[in-house]
């Protein structure tokens, strides 16, 4: 059981919580100006040519996954790895330089990741934008981060690994190897002396390059948002509630299973491309099943709650986490719908997609990591959540955003699908393209508002957590379950 | 057998890479060489397409524009034949996008003309009005990196065999010369006066004359050659 003498070391944790907030409100306030910008083309010179929509959304897109869910991630993994691991990185001076070294090569690679995307040093590659140099440098990082899994691991006391460091060890090997495969790119200066050093070209060509692109950007999703995330809800859940995990069986299938699906899903972005039909099939097919290791997660949390359902009233972070399961078995449901063949004709290219993967992150990773963070606040500081009251209002803020967001982008998709394929009483196309945009317009506005919502919430969280580490109630010791909070 | 990995963290990180790793090995690995075949005409690059592809890329218009015609009789009514494998092969990196904020323009050079492209890039609402394009009139005083570009033909030449400077429908003639960086840079400005020319606009005449190629006029090549 609990090991009284074990002092966990905090710090590194805490760092990336700071940087989770901040890069948070970075990248969804990026996110919410330029859902405005489709809406209200003007923006768009707000700031010359560096608030261009399109300068601007590979920014969004970046900071969010890799500025806010990475920070997130690795605040969790500072804390849980120590605590499932039965080990405090106190113990080892070297496994404590090694986060502090990797906190820090994050940081300062995330801020020339921003200002390289933003002198237009791009390889156009969704997710994977970034140039060689700065790849080298996320190579180090998560080298690092591999040193500081495995070094703990080796040093552990609890022998057997928890839920949670299964979660963790997939992100890091997934990553790993999609990220170096899809990065795979020739520095033209290396070869020829000439022109711009940071430049470089594909390895792969046309086709090949969109199969290897988007069996990395699909497992992205899945190595970024959904893997490191059911880790965070292994640990976090049963914490904060004081239940039993509900299944191990369930556990034992679900990461199994998801860690041989997921991969073979990549195909449902290509589908009625030029990659092979077989692999267009495959990847639909897979996509279908993939539902059942995401919902058997999904669920084994949802059961973990078995019988303790009054805890939903009394507990914001208990409903952050239990939202965030209902919008992951939601977003693992619309996917696969989206994957099939005849549904994909429509969805492909519209509004629909971005609506499901804001469904997925908004939903399930921002909240599970909102939750997270605040569940470890009262643990770093010693002190008690400032305002409890807060944190319920930000939660039904947030949800409305959310809902407005993706019922918008849902009726958006499907109408601007309908509008391309609508064909007059001759057979001839009824709408030109502008008009398919024109249209779009209110449920742009709308989006932007749910945006808004959600972005206004990011700022009752940061002062939540900020008020909590200065001005609290301090505790006499740390909190076993659920996280003591004001009124 | 799962609780015995768990205690040995070794063979269990063995386990899932072996696990994860195998559908890329069986889905991707089996097909790659006979897709980077190109379609009989499929020509790479010349010097200033390829500089107005790396404006494309540096732009991310791709965010907003597929190159990816679908078959269906709806897109190819809208867009033109529907895409080919082998009309990519000399992509690196392919420009499929995801999304169609606006729309498709894998075969824009067949609908679409050079002073289009220039009113379009300084205003789009002049010629498509309710457009929520913004304007790119940066493109039209930034001055093109051809020498990156030639650094890239150079590249892919070298290291993917690229066909530059070879003859490849057998008419005895090079289809694609790139030669030395001056060679193909004169190739560059001669294409470049007569699409600055094609635009009706002084000023990115007076550029091109002046010794430089405005990004905006190797983009509008880049557009004229998808077709």
């Amino acid at each position: 059981m609990q090991n009284p003498a074990i002092e966990y070391d905090y710090t590194v944790a805490r760092w990336f919580s700071y940087l989770a907030i901040l890069f948070g409100i970075l990248g969804m306030g990026i996110g919410v100006w330029i859902a405005f910008e489709l809406a209200f083309p003007e923006l768009n010179y707000v700031g010359g040519e560096y608030t261009l929509f399109s300068r601007l959304r590979p920014i969004h897109t970046n900071v969010v996954a890799y500025g806010f869910t990475l920070s997130g991630i690795w605040a969790t993994w500072y804390y849980v790895g120590q605590r499932v691991l039965k080990v405090s990185l106190a113990e080892s001076k070297f496994l404590q330089g090694v986060a502090k070294l990797h906190f820090w090569l994050y940081f300062v690679t995330a801020l020339l990741a921003v200002i390289s995307l933003l002198a237009r040093y791009t390889t156009s590659k969704e997710y994977a934008q970034f140039e060689w140099p700065l790849d080298i440098l996320v190579v180090i990082i998560w080298v690092l981060w591999g040193i500081s899994i495995f070094g703990l691991i080796g040093i552990r006391r609890e022998k057997t690994l928890y839920i949670s460091m299964w979660y963790y060890i997939a992100t890091f090997l997934g990553v790993a190897m999609l990220y170096l495969f899809n990065n795979m790119e020739v520095p033209t200066y290396l070869v020829t002396g000439m022109g711009d050093p940071l430049h470089s070209v594909s390895m792969y060509a046309g086709t090949n390059d969109a199969m290897v692109q988007w069996w990395f950007g699909h497992n992205a999703v899945a190595f970024v948002f959904t893997v490191p995330i059911i880790a965070m809800i292994y640990y976090y859940l049963p914490k904060e509630s004081g239940q039993p995990v509900y299944s191990y069986k369930l556990s034992l299938l679900s990461f199994w299973g998801l860690m041989f699906v997921y991969l073979w899903a990549g195909g449902h972005h290509l589908i009625y491309s030029t990659v092979p039909d077989w692999m267009q099939t495959m990847g639909s097919i897979f996509s279908v099943i993939l539902i059942l290791p995401s919902w058997g997660s999904a669920l084994n949390m949802l059961l973990t709650m078995k019988g303790e359902w009054h805890q939903l009233k009394e507990n914001p972070l208990i409903k952050f986490m239990v939202l965030a399961s209902t919008f992951y078995m939601l977003s693992t449901l619309e996917g696969p719908i989206q994957s099939i063949k005849s549904v994909n004709a429509l969805a492909h290219f519209t509004d629909w997609i971005p609506g499901h993967v804001h469904d997925g992150t908004l939903g399930w990773v921002g909240f599970m990591i909102i939750a997270a963070i605040m569940h470890m606040a009262p643990r770093f500081f010693k002190r008690e959540i400032y305002s409890k009251k807060l944190l319920e209002m930000q939660f039904w803020l947030q949800t409305t955003g959310i809902v407005l967001y993706f019922s918008s982008m849902w009726i958006a998709g499907i109408t601007q699908g309908m509008m391309w394929r609508a064909v007059d009483q001759y057979g001839n196309l009824a709408y030109s393209f502008i008009d398919t945009v024109t249209v779009l317009h209110p449920y742009y506005t709308l989006r932007g508002i749910g945006g808004l919502f959600y972005f206004i919430g990011l700022f009752m969280w940061a002062y939540n957590f900020y008020k909590t580490m200065k001005a609290s109630r301090e505790l006499e010791k740390e909190p076993a379950f659920a996280s003591p909070m004001a009124a | 057998m799962f609780g015995w990995l768990e205690r040995n963290p070794f063979f269990f990180a063995v386990g899932v890479f072996l696990v994860i790793a195998f559908a890329g090995l069986i889905e991707i690995v089996p097909d790659f060489a006979q897709q980077s075949r190109p379609v009989a005409g499929a020509k790479p690059y010349d010097l200033l397409r390829l500089a107005g592809r790396q404006v494309y890329i540096k732009e991310s218009c791709n965010a907003c524009h597929s190159q990816l015609i679908r078959p269906f009789k709806i897109e190819t009514d809208r867009y033109g034949m529907y895409s080919l494998n082998g009309e990519y092969a000399y992509d690196r990196p392919f420009l499929w996008g995801s999304k169609r904020t606006g729309p498709d323009l894998h075969r824009v050079g067949n609908y679409r003309t050079s002073d289009w492209h220039a009113n379009h890039m300084w205003d789009p609402t002049s010629v498509v009005p309710g457009s929520i394009m913004p304007a790119y009139k940066h493109l039209f005083t930034n001055e093109t990196d051809l020498e990156t570009a030639y650094a890239e033909a150079l590249t892919v030449k070298k290291v993917f065999n690229v066909p530059y400077d070879k003859d490849l429908d057998g008419d005895g003639k090079i289809d694609v010369p790139l030669g030395t960086f001056e060679e193909a840079k004169q190739r560059a400005f001669q294409d470049a006066l007569k699409i600055a020319e094609e635009t009706k606009r002084k000023d990115l005449v007076d550029m091109v004359k002046a010794g430089k190629i405005p990004e905006v006029v190797a983009l509008i090549a880049y557009m004229n050659g998808l077709k």
